[in-house]
Order: structure tokens, then C-alpha cells, then sequence
């Protein structure tokens, strides 16, 4: 049975969340290979958007012309959006066990060309797909003159990219009040925390400063990303003029104890073993 | 000649990794910029033994790449390496004129090429790099087979003046050359003799094409195999010497079939001694997601299509005409051949 979306309390959306995690561990431990990190760390947000009322999608209708827009421009989380949409029904669970096999339609990174319902765009060369959010919002603000909204979703570590800056100086300078950037800040990247590799802080002063209504939330707290995306949608609807920042602390493997906050965890999946273990902790808690 | 024999198998990305190590004990300019892959790129056994000399940019391929430009015209010689996928095309601009343009001594390691990266998907499997590399105007380029040429190729770019890019793959791949093989940038090497048909590889097909030459061995064709890791610059003399004694070409590479060592062979026979050629290689699409075995074989790229083309390259030979037989179903037909014999 796939969820409905709408607004959910926390307790409901807990439960949604811990069947997203529950299905990312056992899409990695059977594609041996892929990121377990950020998709965990990111589920909340997802149950919050695509299963508790914000995003206006419909899942036996992808293509939907009126549907809002999501784009993963962090593309190697991949499966935390595979398993969100197919929660949401847009394809059955069982296909999420091909995740990253030979003639998938669930590419190690986001892929068009599978037809994979949901997918808006390929992703998963760091820093494009937030330019590609913003070509989105702009023909839906300033030439379509739909109130569609598009949302894309940055790394951390991916904000070294210049080009995201480049972007979201263009989501500024459009006064793309339709757009909502969310940050994946659980300061992990391959090589180790973000102030070690190349720091990017503070970066809600650098959103404030390009434009953007900056909001930073714990990106586990439910009723804190639902203050969030109401204030964007707010922004929209009363037309500020301002595109929304959305600064989500997160931590990297949040649910599982034993990836909790190691960047380490960046790009494995579990073993079988930590597989069993992943899930028996993902029962317990909710 | 030396007998090339299967070794074992090994990443060629170490051979880069650990010739890093032997440049920075011998020249204390070399300096190595992280791209946050340090770790699958092997850079990190070069941040182990010169934390001073290693420096991290971050996830900002364009950034280090024109960096690089700049510590080179301060009299360095930086490495940068990251997936091929982003240390060639997000950075192409800089790579022309910071770069090329302005001949800093910039060395690129480009890893994770190929279609045998995998899982990861059509994202990360670059197969367009070599022909807009080659393009440049001063760069070297140069593609390994193995552990050890990679090895000997890194410091053979570390110690040429100039912009080089050296590209390595992730899987482990088959070791056959040794300390003693000769690796000389501008070089290709005669693995095996033969002058019925010259098969003419790069990276990890080179394996691929000595398989095929025994094979056809067996048919009693004897395959001259030639390593070409030097893509730029190109032994041309070579590979003319074999078109001119076997009269028939194969070329052979991890990459789509337009413009790198297929094209190089191609423009050198062209202008000094064209002969039937054809080309084992991607053919202008992109990858997908699978195991590297399973991938290699769906993209055609193991000893099997090398071996139906050397077929299909002497019977254009031998009809005496350079245009195109019937070559779907003849290759078709020489695959099952090939599968009953075995
Ligand atoms: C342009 C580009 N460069 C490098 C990579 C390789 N890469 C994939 S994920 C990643 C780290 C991303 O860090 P972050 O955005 O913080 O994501 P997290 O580690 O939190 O999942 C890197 C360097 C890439 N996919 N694209």
C-alpha cells in the first residue's frame, strides 16, 4: 500500500520516514554498492515533502501538468528518492531491489533516460541540478505565469561547486519567489568534514546575502521543516519577490546508531550483516 | 620478444597513486590538489607521505584545475585527480586556455573512466574524455593498460614538461607488463608479432586483444597486438609499419569510437596508408548501471568483438575494397561462430 500525501502528524510521519530507511537499507545491502549517508540523513525531509501535503504531485499521474517540481541535484542520494517515490506509488517496491543492477530503470545516479516515473532530470554531476531547478522555476514564473513551485535539493559539500552560486544569483536576481533550496548540512563529505575539506561557513549569511529568505531548521524535526516549507509557500503565494533557502541540519546515516555522523558512510552500503542490524534498529523505532 | 603472461589483476589507479609517492621523493615541487575523492583517486597515499604538499579544493573541479594553472607558473608541477567524469568536461574551459593555452605544467589524473566503473551508472562513465583531450594543442595524453604502464606513464608526464592527462580505471584489470617493459611517452609496443591482421588497443582492451590473438591464433591468423598508451603524442610510425605489413586494422578502447585512438589510427592511415580499419569501441550512447563484466560485454567491448572485426577487417582486405561488407551479419556470424568453438 503506498502512503497518500498529506499533512501528517510527527508521529505519523516517523513512521513514514522509518519505512523509507528501512527500504533504502535493503535496496543498498542487495545492490552491494551506492550511498547510504545522505539518503538516510535526508528521509525526514522527503516524508515531510512528497508524503506530508507539500509537494502537489500525483503519483499515477507523473507527468501531471500542474504538479510542483523536485530535482536532486545531489544526485548519488539517489536512493532516498527512489524509495520515497515509490512509497508514494509512483512504481512498485519490488523494483527497488534493482536499484543500481544491469538494465535498471534505478540508476546509481538519477537517469532520464530510463523513464522512471518521477525522475525530473538526470543529476549526479555535483552542482547542476540546482541550475537546472532554476531554468524550471524561471519558464514557470516568468513565461508560463503558473504557481508551480520547484524545490531542489544541495549537499553541503556540494556547495564547492561554484556553479551552485551562479544559480542561486540567478534564482535571486529573477526574484524567483517560486523557488525552495534545501541544504543538506550534516557538514560530511567523501574526504571528511566540511571545514577540513574546503569550508563553506557560514552559509546562512551567504544565502541571507544572495537573496535568499533563509531559514535554518533541525532537518529531523517535523514540525520545524513543516514551519519551513509553510513560510515558503507563504513567500510564494504573497509574491516577495524572494526565493526561500532552506539550511536542514542533518546528521549523515540518521537511524542507524552505527552510521550516525560518520562521513564515512558516504558512499557504502551496509553489509549484510550491518544490513540485519540496520533494520532491527529501524523496527524499534517507531 | 618478451612473452606477455597474465600476472594478476590490479587496479591501474594504484600504479598512479603510488608513481605520485616516487615524484614527490624525487622533486620537491610536486604538489597534489584533492578534489574530495582523494581516497578512490589514490592521491591519498601522496597526502599520507607530504601533508605540506598536498592541498584540498574541495568539490570544485574548475577551481583546482585553473589553481593548478597558476602554482605551475610559479614554478610547480600540481597533479589534480578526480573522476575522469569531472576532471576533463566540467573543467574543459579551464583545461584549453588556463591550461593548454598558457602551457602550465598542470598534470590531470583522471580516474574512474570507462564503462567499468559500474554501478554508478551513466553519470560517472566517461567515454568522451580522449577525444576532446586530444584535441588540445600541447597536451600529452596517455591511457595505461595496467598497473605497472600506469606507473611509469605518471612519471613519465611528472617529468615531461608540459600539460598531461593520464587516464585510469577503477576495477582491477589485468597486469602483463613488468618493470622491464619498455614505456616511453610517443611509444607504442609490439606485444605480439603477426601480419595477417594488426589489432591496436589502449587502457584495459589491450588485454582484450591479446585474448582475441590467441583466438585467432587458433584459426591460424596470427594478430600483431600493439599497445598504444601514448594517445598524444602518437607513434605514428608504428602503427603505419603494421598497416603496411598486415594490411588490415582493429582498433580497440574503453571509449566511444569517435575521435580517440580509433580516430588517431584512422587520420594517420588515412593521410599515409589507408587499409580496411574497423573500430571496437562505444558506439555513441551512454552507459547504465551493472556489474563491469556484464557491462563490458553489452557494450561490446571484450576480445569477442575484436576478434569478429579482425575478420571482418581482412575480408575487406581481401575483397580489395576499403568500404563496408556486410558488417552487422558478419560479425554476427563470427560471434557464434566464436561461442560454439569454446
Ligand atoms: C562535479 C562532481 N564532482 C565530484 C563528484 C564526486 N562526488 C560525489 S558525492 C561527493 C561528495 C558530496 O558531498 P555532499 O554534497 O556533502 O553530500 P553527502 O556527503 O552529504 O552525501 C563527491 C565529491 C561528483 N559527483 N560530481
Amino acid at each position: 500500500m503506498a502512503f497518500d500525501n498529506r499533512r501528517r502528524t510527527p508521529e505519523e510521519l516517523a513512521e513514514v520516514a522509518a519505512e523509507i530507511r528501512r527500504d533504502i537499507i535493503k535496496m543498498l545491502v542487495e545492490a552491494g554498492s551506492g550511498h547510504s549517508g545522505g539518503p538516510l540523513g535526508t528521509t525526514d525531509i522527503y516524508a515531510v515533502l512528497y508524503l506530508g501535503g507539500i509537494l502537489r504531485h500525483r503519483p499515477e499521474e507523473p507527468n501531471w501538468a500542474g504538479r510542483d517540481r523536485y530535482v536532486l541535484s545531489a544526485g548519488h542520494m539517489a536512493p532516498v528518492l527512489y524509495a520515497t517515490l515509490a512509497n508514494a506509488g509512483y512504481f512498485s517496491k519490488e523494483e527497488l531491489l534493482t536499484l543500481r543492477k544491469y538494465n535498471t530503470r534505478l540508476q546509481g545516479h538519477p537517469g532520464r533516460d530510463t523513464g522512471l516515473p518521477g525522475i525530473e532530470t538526470s543529476s549526479g554531476s555535483l552542482g547542476q541540478g540546482i541550475s537546472i531547478a532554476v531554468g524550471m522555476a524561471m519558464s514557470d514564473k516568468l513565461l508560463d505565469k503558473s504557481d508551480r513551485r520547484v524545490f531542489s535539493l544541495t549537499g553541503d559539500g556540494e556547495l564547492q561547486e561554484g556553479s551552485v552560486w551562479e544559480a542561486v544569483m540567478a534564482a535571486s536576481h529573477y526574484k524567483l519567489d517560486n523557488f525552495c533550496w534545501i541544504i543538506d548540512n550534516n557538514d560530511c563529505q567523501i574526504d571528511g568534514r566540511i571545514d577540513e575539506v574546503m569550508s563553506v561557513y557560514p552559509i546562512d549569511a551567504k544565502c541571507e546575502s544572495f537573496g535568499f529568505d533563509t531559514i535554518t531548521v533541525d532537518g529531523h524535526n517535523f514540525d520545524e521543516l513543516y514551519g519551513a516549507f509553510d513560510r515558503f509557500i507563504e513567500n510564494h503565494r504573497n509574491g516577495t519577490g524572494k526565493p526561500t533557502a532552506i539550511i536542514a541540519k542533518t546528521y549523515m546515516g540518521k537511524g542507524v546508531s552505527f552510521m550516525h555522523d560518520k562521513f564515512e558512510w558516504h558512499g557504502k552500503p551496509p553489509s549484510a550483516a550491518e544490513a540485519e542490524l540496520a533494520l532491527k534498529e529501524l523496527m524499534a523505532s517507531n | 620478444m618478451q612473452e606477455y603472461k597474465l600476472l594478476g589483476q590490479k587496479p591501474t589507479r594504484h600504479g598512479f597513486g603510488h608513481a605520485l609517492v616516487t615524484l614527490g621523493e624525487r622533486y620537491d615541487n610536486v604538489v597534489v590538489l584533492g578534489g574530495d575523492i582523494t581516497g578512490s583517486v589514490m592521491t591519498s597515499f601522496f597526502k599520507e607521505k607530504f601533508p605540506d604538499r598536498f592541498f584540498s579544493i574541495g568539490i570544485a573541479e574548475q577551481n583546482a584545475t585553473t589553481i593548478a594553472a597558476g602554482l605551475a607558473l610559479s614554478g610547480k608541477i600540481p597533479f589534480f585527480a578526480s573522476y575522469g567524469a569531472f576532471c576533463a568536461f566540467r573543467n574543459a574551459d579551464q583545461l584549453r586556455i588556463s591550461v593548454c593555452y598558457n602551457e602550465a605544467n598542470v598534470k590531470i589524473g583522471g580516474g574512474h573512466a570507462g564503462i567499468s566503473v559500474g554501478p554508478d551508472g551513466a553519470t560517472h562513465q566517461v567515454l568522451e574524455e580522449v577525444s576532446f583531450l586530444r584535441a588540445l594543442p600541447h597536451m600529452t595524453l596517455v591511457v595505461p593498460c595496467d598497473y605497472e604502464e600506469a606507473r611509469k606513464a605518471t612519471i613519465a608526464i611528472g617529468e615531461k614538461v608540459g600539460p598531461a592527462y593520464i587516464r585510469f580505471g577503477r576495477s582491477p584489470v589485468p597486469q602483463f607488463t613488468i618493470e622491464d617493459t619498455p614505456f616511453e611517452l610517443g611509444k607504442a609496443l609490439v606485444m605480439r608479432e603477426g601480419n595477417d591482421v594488426a589489432l591496436i588497443a589502449c587502457g584495459a582492451l589491450v588485454w582484450e586483444a591479446m585474448l582475441a590473438a590467441q583466438e585467432l591464433a587458433k584459426r591460424g591468423i596470427s594478430a600483431r597486438v600493439i599497445n598504444s598508451p601514448s594517445i598524444k603524442p602518437f607513434d605514428v610510425q608504428t602503427v603505419v609499419q603494421a598497416a603496411q605489413e598486415c594490411g588490415a586494422v582493429v582498433t580497440a578502447e574503453e571509449h566511444q569510437v569517435y575521435g580517440a585512438l580509433g580516430g588517431a589510427v584512422a587520420e594517420v592511415l588515412a593521410k599515409n596508408y589507408p587499409v580496411p580499419v574497423e573500430f571496437v569501441g562505444v558506439k555513441d550512447t551512454f552507459g547504465g548501471s551493472g556489474e563491469p563484466e556484464e557491462l563490458m560485454v553489452k557494450f561490446g567491448l571484450t576480445w569477442r568483438e575484436i576478434y569478429a572485426s579482425a575478420l571482418v577487417a581482412m575480408e575487406r582486405r581481401d575483397k580489395g575494397f576499403l568500404g563496408s561488407v556486410r558488417r552487422a551479419t558478419d560479425v554476427a556470424v563470427y560471434e557464434e561462430e566464436t561461442i560454439e568453438q569454446q
